[in-house]
């Protein structure tokens, strides 16, 4: 198919829910410096954000990946995360830095843009 | 907080109370250019008359996190002993373009880049050897960013007592208010650590906080 354009994948709860931390993080850091988007039904818990942070600061080349752009929505209370302290992740957008830029962000509308070639 | 881990932290202080450090590794968190290191400074600068790094308006100033052993701070007959370990700014991304437009040649701007890419490393790292966090936050910007939200959902997984630091209130656009509508569940602190406003109330805050 001849067509120009970005390509976004979009992960369900349940494959994530099937998916080790690493796997994850590594399909996710993977499809990025290809310079598609993905995006997570389910999100990443607070200490896979930070691994994916480090794992990103690792890769970056100062050439073709500078970084990654993630947007999510704060993690939600509920009954168990009340009882066991531990928050699940929510809908989050993973994108390559030079081409998805975060136009604004409330409590539950994100915006964002992405270009469709490298800036 | 879950019901689980206020029992946990409740029986933390308990535990705290009986075996109590003689003093608490305290980490300055935040984004690049927050103030980390103007906070830094400003409390070095009030108890030991010293100071820790230089600061600059350029991102990514502090590279490597420095630790200052011993500061003794003394709020109503109480004193706080602490070390202080300020971090690298938390980041996503780090172009080296972005270097480009504070006049540095493009080799410089590539090794601060490669130097601030190891800096978000060692401060995530340092996550793990703290009992205590100053998120330093600048009040003029948009709290809600996915480093915030990332470091703050860190620093709850890992129980640590956290103090929200609302910084650059001295500036007009400033707006504290945001930043405690956005992480309610946290205790916000609006100062400004260049001019020392409201600083007698971090220090207060700090002394209950982490004391």
């Amino acid at each position: 198919m001849d067509m120009e354009g970005v390509q976004l994948s979009l992960i369900s709860k349940d494959r994530l829910e099937r998916m080790s931390s690493m796997e994850k993080l590594r399909m996710i850091l993977d499809s990025v410096k290809e310079g598609k988007i993905v995006v997570l039904e389910s999100g990443l818990s607070p200490e896979e954000e930070a691994k994916l942070i480090e794992l990103t600061m690792l890769e970056i080349d100062h050439d073709k990946f500078v970084g990654i752009e993630v947007e999510s929505y704060p993690p939600k209370e509920t009954f168990f995360s009340k009882l066991f302290g531990k928050k699940t992740g929510r809908l989050t957008l993973i994108g390559p830095a030079n081409r998805v830029k975060m136009l604004s962000k409330q409590k539950d509308i994100i915006t964002a843009m992405v270009q469709l070639g490298d800036r | 907080m879950g019901l689980i881990t206020s029992l946990k932290a409740r029986f933390r202080s308990i535990f705290k109370w009986f075996f109590k450090k003689d003093k608490m590794r305290i980490g300055i968190y935040g984004p690049p250019n927050a103030g980390k290191t103007t906070l830094a400074n400003r409390i070095l600068r009030d108890w030991t008359g010293d100071v820790i790094g230089s600061e600059s308006e350029i991102p990514h100033e502090t590279r490597r996190a420095k630790l200052r052993e011993g500061v003794k701070i003394e709020v109503d007959g109480k004193t706080l002993t602490i070390d202080i370990i300020d971090t690298p700014g938390i980041a996503t991304k780090i172009d080296f373009h972005d270097f480009l437009k504070y006049g540095m040649s493009e080799e410089e701007a590539k090794r601060r880049a490669k130097e601030a890419t190891e800096g978000v490393i060692e401060a995530i790292k340092w996550l793990d050897d703290l009992d205590g966090i100053l998120l330093v936050m600048d009040s003029t910007e948009d709290p809600y960013t996915q480093v915030n939200v990332t470091i703050v959902g860190n620093i709850e997984a890992r129980g640590l007592p956290l103090l929200i630091i609302a910084n650059k209130i001295d500036l007009p656009n400033a707006s504290p208010a945001r930043i405690k509508a956005a992480f309610p569940q946290h205790v916000v602190v609006p100062i400004s650590a260049l001019k020392g406003l409201n600083i007698d109330t971090l220090y207060r805050t700090m002394a209950e906080k982490f004391g």
